[in-house]
């Protein structure tokens, strides 16, 4: 076994092992850091795919942002998890037969023989100077333009939408303008006021 | 020595491979941890100085052995668990926050010659364990179980998230000038003399890039996560001894660590400023020097300004900074393409 043999099934059995932890285990901070593994470890597999790019976008994006949203709303809820834990006898019938008609789907689709040997060659190891992000990037750009700029579009089209859904004024809610906190002067806060001298009234 | 190297080739491949890189990895982080220790130091000096005080001095001569005295103490002094905290993420936070700020040096190239390991992706390697850092904050703050350590994590995490897409957008602005992602491709295009560094094409993104970087790294200005005023000391106020060292060799280890970024891709690497007999000097020599002097700019910003409040934090990132560099990408991206001054930006 070569050495990225015994990475790939390290990283392999790693990622799989977290996977299942985030869905049994009782802690939901915990079960997010065990995505976090998850992301991880799978980002060591593309990476052991000569796929260097998509690797460490895959630990940018999810690991250091998304994931690290998702950790702070799950902190902020402090969920109940004796509620969550309630209807598990009742699913689980259900949920079992859906987990076992998935993975047989799966069976049947990829023993096709469209994903066969023959079909799907084994890739050829790349040479000393080849560059995945070079290669990806003249890839999205020129033969893949329209559906790359039509993706970006409807994420600019999301984003928009996002903001005005949560961009609402309400009145009670007090806003900063920093323009006019900038150009504030001592005139507009303070107000000297001249008084003569107050005198001890004598108690004699 | 003869007899030890012809011992090592009849070793097989992997074991001599493996030996040689980790006697470059110490090569690397026993320089680092000296130098982490010897900048807290620095900054308490100088900062003991432009306060008109005199600093530590009482350790060895003028104080020489003060961070050898610290590192001592904090080794002997016991690790408090809070009651109720959660154990194991409580000891996995400081790993998880030094780990980034050491692994990303694999990839700094500290001369043309002197680089661990040549990636042809480091800059996406740099920014990506970057943004690693705040993992071991948050879950600092939320295995703390204490409010303040809370505090502190929520801060942190949005601040750090705001600054990170400002500091990417500003890293978009180095790649496209010099056509690569590999650190050290970077570098030697920023060869010949102070002219030629990227700082002057891309003056606004150095900007950006370096504010950025003293907000990632919690530092003052930025220092809400853990502004000592409010919240005592933020994420990390529940360690002590040894977990708290770890942590503040982390934060110490990235301040480094942002200096030689900056040198890296603004500041001309190794080059040296001008084309005379300075070229004699060792290029590692004019690496250290610059990190140095960008090092310097921490501790005076610790010294001269008083802290942010946290919506200008956020305003500041979000409102000024991504704007700033989205409209420069598109400026040197008009001139390299459309314009015969292309030349300026590579």
């Amino acid at each position: 076994m070569s050495f990225i043999q015994l990475a790939f099934y390290f990283f392999a059995a790693v990622t799989v092992f977290a996977a299942a932890m985030v869905i049994t285990i009782r802690n939901p901070v915990k079960a997010a850091l065990f995505l976090v593994l998850a992301f991880v470890s799978a980002a060591c597999v593309w990476l052991t795919l000569e796929a260097e790019f998509l690797a460490i976008v895959l630990v940018l994006v999810y690991v250091g942002a998304v994931m690290v949203l998702f950790l702070f709303v799950v902190m902020m809820l402090d969920i109940n998890l004796s509620r969550l834990r309630e209807g598990f006898g009742e699913y689980l019938p259900i949920g079992g037969l859906v987990a076992v008609l998935m993975v047989l789907e799966m069976a049947i689709v990829l023993s096709t023989d469209d994903f066969s040997e023959q079909r799907l060659p084994r890739p050829e190891a790349h040479t000393e100077g080849y560059s995945n992000t070079k290669e990806l990037g003249r890839l999205l750009y020129t033969f893949y333009v329209y559906p790359f700029e039509i993706a970006a579009l409807i994420l600019l089209v999301a984003i928009i939408a996002a903001i005005a859904l949560t961009l609402r004024k309400r009145p009670e809610t007090k806003y900063q303008n920093p323009a006019k906190q900038v150009s504030v002067r001592r005139d507009d806060r303070v107000r000297l006021v001249k008084m003569g001298a107050e005198r001890k009234r004598d108690e004699s | 020595m003869d007899l030890l190297l012809t011992m090592m080739q009849s070793w097989p491949d992997w074991v001599q491979v493996a030996l040689i890189s980790v006697a470059k990895i110490l090569l690397i982080l026993i320089p680092l941890l000296l130098a982490v220790a010897y900048t807290t130091y620095a900054e308490r000096k100088l900062i003991g100085y432009m306060q008109v005080r005199i600093g530590p001095n009482r350790v060895g001569p003028r104080g020489w052995l003060q961070p050898i005295a610290d590192a001592l103490k904090l080794l002997t002094k016991e690790i408090i668990i809070p009651t109720n905290a959660n154990r194991y993420l409580f000891l996995m936070a400081p790993v998880l926050s030094i780990t980034p700020a050491l692994a990303a040096w694999a990839v700094i190239p500290f001369s043309d010659t002197a680089v661990l390991s040549q990636v042809d992706a480091g800059l996406l390697y740099i920014l990506a364990l970057t943004s690693l850092g705040v993992y071991g904050v948050i879950i600092a703050g939320w295995a703390s179980n204490s409010k303040y350590a809370f505090l502190g994590a929520m801060r942190s995490a949005a601040q750090i998230v705001a600054y990170e897409i400002a500091m990417g957008f500003a890293l978009v602005g180095v790649l496209m000038a010099a056509g690569s992602l590999n650190l050290g491709e970077i570098a030697a295009g920023q060869a010949g003399g102070f002219l030629h560094w990227y700082l002057w094409p891309l003056f606004p993104l150095f900007l950006v890039y370096f504010i950025s970087g003293v907000a990632e790294t919690n530092r003052a200005p930025f220092d809400v996560a853990e502004g000592e005023s409010e919240l005592v000391a933020g994420f990390h106020v529940e360690y002590s001894g040894m977990a708290f060292a770890v942590f503040f060799m982390a934060e110490y280890a990235n301040i480094i660590l942002i200096s030689a970024l900056t040198t890296l891709m603004f500041l001309g690497a190794w080059h040296a400023p001008v084309q005379t007999s300075f070229t004699l000097v060792p290029p590692l020599f004019w690496f250290l020097g610059k990190t140095a002097f960008v090092l310097f700019f921490f501790l005076w910003f610790r010294a001269t300004f008083p802290r942010y409040r946290y919506d200008q934090i956020m305003r500041l990132g979000w409102k000024v900074f991504i704007p700033i560099t989205l409209v420069w990408i598109a400026v040197v991206g008009f001139f390299i393409f459309f314009t015969p001054f292309g030349h300026w930006f590579h």
